[in-house]
């Protein structure tokens, strides 16, 4: 599984990465989590809002920070 | 796109797309308010397609504002399609505009903008013009 994390590196992309790899430890799942702070590729993937959560190359959510619990239900839906 | 996630409002646009001149306003006024950094002109098409990123975008923004360019109200229509109630609506034809007559000048895309800049809409701008008539036909030596 592959996690993208897109924004610029901000607090809110730092809590965004640290929610998504609790959410990932606690499943116990296996799934690589990257950040991506090119602007010409989270604009590829439609993002016009930061931060924004990637699963498997599907947007979860941009421009706010989820839970932990949606970020494990998005997870477990994989 | 934001250049920063933690810092000013984000405010997306979004112009209808259609193939009379209304649609050509809309797209210009669109551009020239991403050009002055008044919010940011994104994709309809796509948010109609439920591209995610278009999608979750929309759902995330702090304002999102349409501009359509006849009653029709296409861009408002995709937008509610995914559960988005657009911050602000504009529909050009209730803004001087006539569809297939108006032509696409400068001075029209202008004017339009500075109306949405100033976040009017056109029952607003309406309250407001018949407030200024109100006032001016006055006649009381208070005023």
């Amino acid at each position: 599984m592959k996690i993208e994390i897109l924004g610029t590196g901000c607090p809110k992309c730092k809590k965004l990465h640290e929610l998504s790899e609790e959410a990932v430890k606690e499943l116990g799942v296996s799934a690589e989590i990257i950040k991506v702070t090119d602007i010409n590729k989270i604009i590829d993937y439609g993002v016009m809002v930061t931060p924004a959560l990637v699963v498997d190359g599907d947007v979860k959510v941009a421009g706010k920070i989820p839970s932990k619990e949606e970020i494990t239900k998005w997870i477990e839906e994989k | 796109m934001s250049k920063c996630c933690c810092g000013g409002k984000t405010i997306l646009i979004y112009p209808c797309s259609g193939a009379a001149n209304t649609g050509e306003i809309a797209d210009q006024i669109s551009r020239k308010l991403t050009k002055e950094g008044f919010g940011k002109m994104t994709c309809l098409a796509s948010v109609g397609a439920h591209i995610s990123g278009f999608v979750q975008s929309a759902k995330g923004a702090e304002e999102n504002i349409t501009i359509d360019g006849c009653s029709i109200n296409c861009a408002k229509k995709i937008l509610e399609h995914i559960g988005v109630t657009p911050t602000k609506s504009y529909i050009l034809t209730e803004m001087e505009v006539e569809k297939g007559k108006t032509p696409v000048t400068e001075e029209i895309v202008n004017k339009i903008s500075n109306k949405i800049k100033k976040g009017l809409s056109p029952k607003e701008e309406k309250e407001n013009n018949a407030e200024g008539d109100k006032n001016s036909e006055c006649s009381c030596c208070s005023c």
